[in-house]
């Protein structure tokens, strides 16, 4: 019994030491935080910094978004400085007008002087200027007149040299004529606003495009049941390689074929192939893929298949390229017959542009993704239905070549990024390496042995997602400015690219979450990987989906709208531009700007969500 | 012909759901699986169509042996094998027509099908095999607003969209009152009777073996304790098969 007490008092004991070492640590932890953050509660006191504060504030308050034409009156008086030996002549201003009167009419620099004026417009303000003979302006002080027209100011003469004959005063009120009209800073703040929505429109849009289908490949619930032997592995990832290698060139003829179509202007041609291409493409895919037969189709059906898929795919991929030349010289000749409606022209040549641009990565990808499938299929072929013996050596030499290709592919994307260009260290060494790797891979599996290579590809899509998404898109754009240039162009390619990653992050959870049952059911029913997703996954996923690009189109709002700080367009440009020049009733404009546009958006966006979810 | 040798199935965390369990089925005949939650009976249904990957032994069909089918043939395998699920597994989202016509993804056109085109035979077939179990009027409503015994029937259409030789129906009504139960069960009979079509349905309640099994099998812990007809489940079979605290209900 007094064992067990001693033992409690103990623990309690412990417990109250630790307790206090948590709170000194705690104590330390903020100490030291204030110190590197340098907090400082007297320069808030300053009063040098209230009165700038204040200057600030006061000028955020009023926004520079109206304006108005303004008349001025200008109304001078003679002024000695310093005063003549001979006395200051006598010369009575004529008090029919708005006139000046300075008490006295003479004095040194530096004395204080009181300036009357009469006659003057009620309720004006305006400066009051000392004119030496050069013509220069002071300002030496500032009006404000009653509802009389009549104002007294003091004003210290200013430090001049002694000059004999008289100098003037001037006065000028300034009012205000005719109706308010938007200032040049609000116009501008338009043009940028409309360009920050649209911004964060296209990076929402091509960002969420992308997302999609990452996330499904980044769902572990999906890939986890992806299991291939070791041969089909080892033989698609060589199939994508070699897709790869032999896509490059066949891309760089596709785009030979287009260029010198286009510049031969054969636009009759393009036209017809343009037609022509995607209708062969349509009947040859057609009868390559037809209903599901009964029985495996032989092996002489499947080849000829194969040959109507690729004609299919270089009939599509060509006529895709003409398309976009075809866009190109539309866009072109829209921009010069559509007047103010230009733009549209431009939007049309600059998405033939962009199919131009994207065709190569189609060629490759293709060429990619077929040589992968169709090795991948052989690979399986060897793996089952060979003898064990057999397949065991196949598996040995084809995961050696792959390990030994894919590191030296490997080493191919190092030297390119470090430069070493030394073939023993970054190609030889490499392949070495991964041959050995293959070969130790291939001894330890038994051929028929399903990998899980989705998880593999699960956890390389989820690590590329996580380190793209810790990037701040303030920081990726600096990358693209120097790709695209200064502009809302590189914004939009900075707000995409993280918008993949953190959009497929977001959708793949949910994927995950989905309940299993109806996935379960559609694959007992044969139905492949695809339509698998088509069926039952997609149907459950389309509210969180919805839900999460509005959320993602509001964080892109906002961010738009200060990507420009780093040279990405938008509002962010003009308020950083605004705040560098201490143009505060500007930056006023803009922030005003952003506030309306968040909150519009917000609210829009929490509507659309409410709607469909 | 089903013949299902020495199956065994290790799930992770060495949970053995299945220990050497060998039986056979004929062609046409109606087979009940029956035992306590946890015996297994959903594990066997689902290594039967490779659902669940089995560890060991053989599962041949119609001279196909299944255990060893590579992906490609699985799918063609699947196609021919209708599943019933307990809690029925529609998609909830879609219409009832997409959940019935998604029973022939294994057999259309795989890109058409991408983009929800199915050829007009197959919708034609839908809406009979919807008029069969009587849901025709419900086919564009959304699944999740059937009760459940509407939606059990929509996945017993889905099922026969697949032209099956077999199906397997994991207690395909123990989420349901007794008297959707029965229409149910009748169903499933029907699609036995008249297409021939052979059933293994694992069930809860013995009198729903009684009434419409030919055969029935009965699983405890993973190991099979009886095959045989339902009327040879007397009372000292029955204690073997639930364990010595049961009572006769049914
Ligand atoms: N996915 C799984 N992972 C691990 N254990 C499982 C899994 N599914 C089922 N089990 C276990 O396998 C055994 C048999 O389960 P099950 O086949 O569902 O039985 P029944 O359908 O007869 O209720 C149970 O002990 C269960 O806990
Ligand atoms: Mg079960």
């Amino acid at each position: 019994m007094s064992g067990e007490q001693a033992a409690v008092r103990k623990r309690s004991l412990l417990k109250s030491i630790g307790l206090g070492f948590a709170v000194l640590l705690g104590l330390v932890i903020y100490a030291y935080g204030f110190n590197v953050t340098k907090v400082n509660f007297e320069a808030t006191r300053s009063e040098v910094r209230l009165t700038q504060l204040t200057r600030i504030l006061r000028a955020l308050a009023h926004p520079a978004i109206l304006e108005y034409e303004k008349e001025e009156l200008d109304v001078e008086a003679p002024f000695y400085l310093p005063c003549p030996d001979g006395g200051v002549p006598e010369t009575p201003p004529d008090t029919s007008g708005p006139y000046l009167v300075a008490t006295p009419p003479c004095g040194d620099a530096k004395q204080i002087i009181q300036i009357e004026g009469y006659n003057f417009w009620p309720n004006t303000k305006g400066p009051i200027n000392f004119i030496p003979p050069s013509g220069a302006k002071l300002t030496i002080g500032n009006l404000a007149t009653d509802a009389n027209g009549y104002f007294s100011a003091k004003v210290e003469l200013p430090k001049r040299q002694p000059v004999e004959e008289a100098q003037t005063i001037r006065a000028t009120a300034r009012r205000n004529v005719g109706l308010p009209r938007f200032s040049d800073t609000a116009l501008t703040t338009w043009d940028k606003i409309i360009e920050t929505v649209f911004l964060a429109l296209l990076a929402t849009t091509f960002g969420t495009a992308t997302a999609i289908p990452v996330s499904f490949i980044a769902a572990r619930n999906l890939m986890s049941t992806v299991r291939k032997p070791l041969t089909s592995v080892a033989l698609s990832t060589l199939g994508w390689l070699l897709g790869i290698a032999l896509g490059v060139p066949a891309a760089q003829w596709i785009n030979q074929v287009g260029e010198s179509l286009y510049e031969q202007e054969r636009h009759l041609t393009t036209l017809a192939g343009v037609i022509v291409g995607p209708l062969a493409a349509w009947a040859l895919a057609r009868w390559a893929l037809p209903q599901e037969e009964l029985k495996r189709p032989t092996l002489v059906q499947r080849s000829g298949r194969a040959v109507a898929l690729v004609v299919a795919a270089v009939c599509a991929i060509i006529s895709l390229r003409l398309v976009s030349n075809l866009a190109i010289a539309a866009g072109a000749s829209l921009v010069e017959n559509l007047g103010s409606l230009a733009f549209l022209g431009s939007f049309v040549a600059q998405l033939g542009d962009s199919v131009r641009m994207i065709t190569p990565l189609v060629v490759v990808m293709v060429c990619g993704g077929a040589l992968s499938g169709a090795s991948g299929g052989l690979g399986e072929y060897v793996a089952n239905q060979m003898p064990a013996g057999a397949a065991k050596s196949v598996n040995l030499i084809v995961a050696a070549v792959t390990g030994a290709a894919l590191l030296a592919a490997i080493g191919a994307g190092i030297n390119w990024f470090y430069q070493i260009d030394d073939p023993m260290l970054v190609r030889w060494t490499p392949a070495l390496v991964g041959a050995v790797l293959g070969f130790i891979i291939a001894l330890r599996a038994s051929p028929r042995q399903a990998l899980p290579i989705g998880a593999v590809a699960y956890t390389i899509a989820r690590t590329i997602l996580n380190a793209v998404r810790s990037i701040e898109p303030l920081v990726m754009v600096i990358v693209f400015v120097v790709w695209v240039g200064i502009g809302p162009f590189a914004g939009s390619l900075a707000l995409a690219l993280h918008t993949v990653a953190a959009l497929a992050k977001l959708y793949s959870e949910q994927v995950e979450s989905i309940l299993p049952g109806p996935l379960e059911a559609v694959q007992a029913t044969g139905a492949n990987r695809l339509q698998t997703i088509v069926y039952a996954v997609i149907p459950q996923i389309v509210p969180p989906y919805i839900s999460f690009t509005m959320y993602r189109w509001d964080i892109n709002v906002r961010m738009s709208t200060i990507i420009g700080f780093a040279g990405g367009g938008g509002i962010g440009f003009l308020l950083q531009q605004n705040i560098n020049l201490l143009d505060y009733r500007g930056a006023s404009v803009q922030m005003l700007a952003i506030a309306i546009v968040v909150a519009t958006m917000d609210y829009v966006s929490s509507a659309i969500r409410k709607r469909y979810v | 012909m089903l013949e299902i040798t020495n199956l065994s199935k290790v799930y992770e965390g060495n949970v053995l759901a299945l220990d050497r369990v060998s039986f056979k089925a004929k062609q046409g005949e109606f087979m009940a699986v029956i035992g306590l939650s946890g015996s297994g009976k959903s594990t066997l249904l689902r290594c039967i169509n490779r659902l669940v990957e089995p560890t060991d032994g053989q599962i041949v069909w119609n001279g196909v042996d299944i255990t060893d089918a590579s992906q490609d043939e699985m799918r063609r395998i699947r196609r021919k094998i209708g599943m019933v699920f307990q809690h029925f597994n529609l998609v909830s989202r879609s219409r009832v027509l997409t959940n019935v016509l998604s029973g022939r993804l294994g057999y259309v056109n795989p890109v058409m099908s991408l983009a929800n085109r199915f050829p007009k035979e197959d919708v034609e077939m839908a809406m009979r095999q919807m008029a069969r179990v009587g849901i025709t009027d419900q086919a564009f409503k959304r699944a999740d607003e059937l009760s459940g015994g509407q939606q059990q029937r929509v996945g017993i259409a889905r099922a026969m969209m697949q032209e099956p030789e077999m199906i397997l129906a994991d207690e395909p009504v123990a989420s349901l009152d007794p008297v959707l139960a029965h229409s149910i069960m009748q169903y499933l009979e029907k699609i036995n009777k008249e297409d021939g079509v052979t059933i293994i349905c694992s069930l809860h309640f013995l009198d729903l073996v009684h009434r419409y099994a030919d055969r029935a099998i009965a699983l405890n812990e993973g190991k099979l304790m009886f095959d045989g007809t339902p009327a040879e489940i007397d009372d000292e079979k029955f204690k073997e098969i639930y364990g010595k605290e049961a009572e006769r209900v049914g």
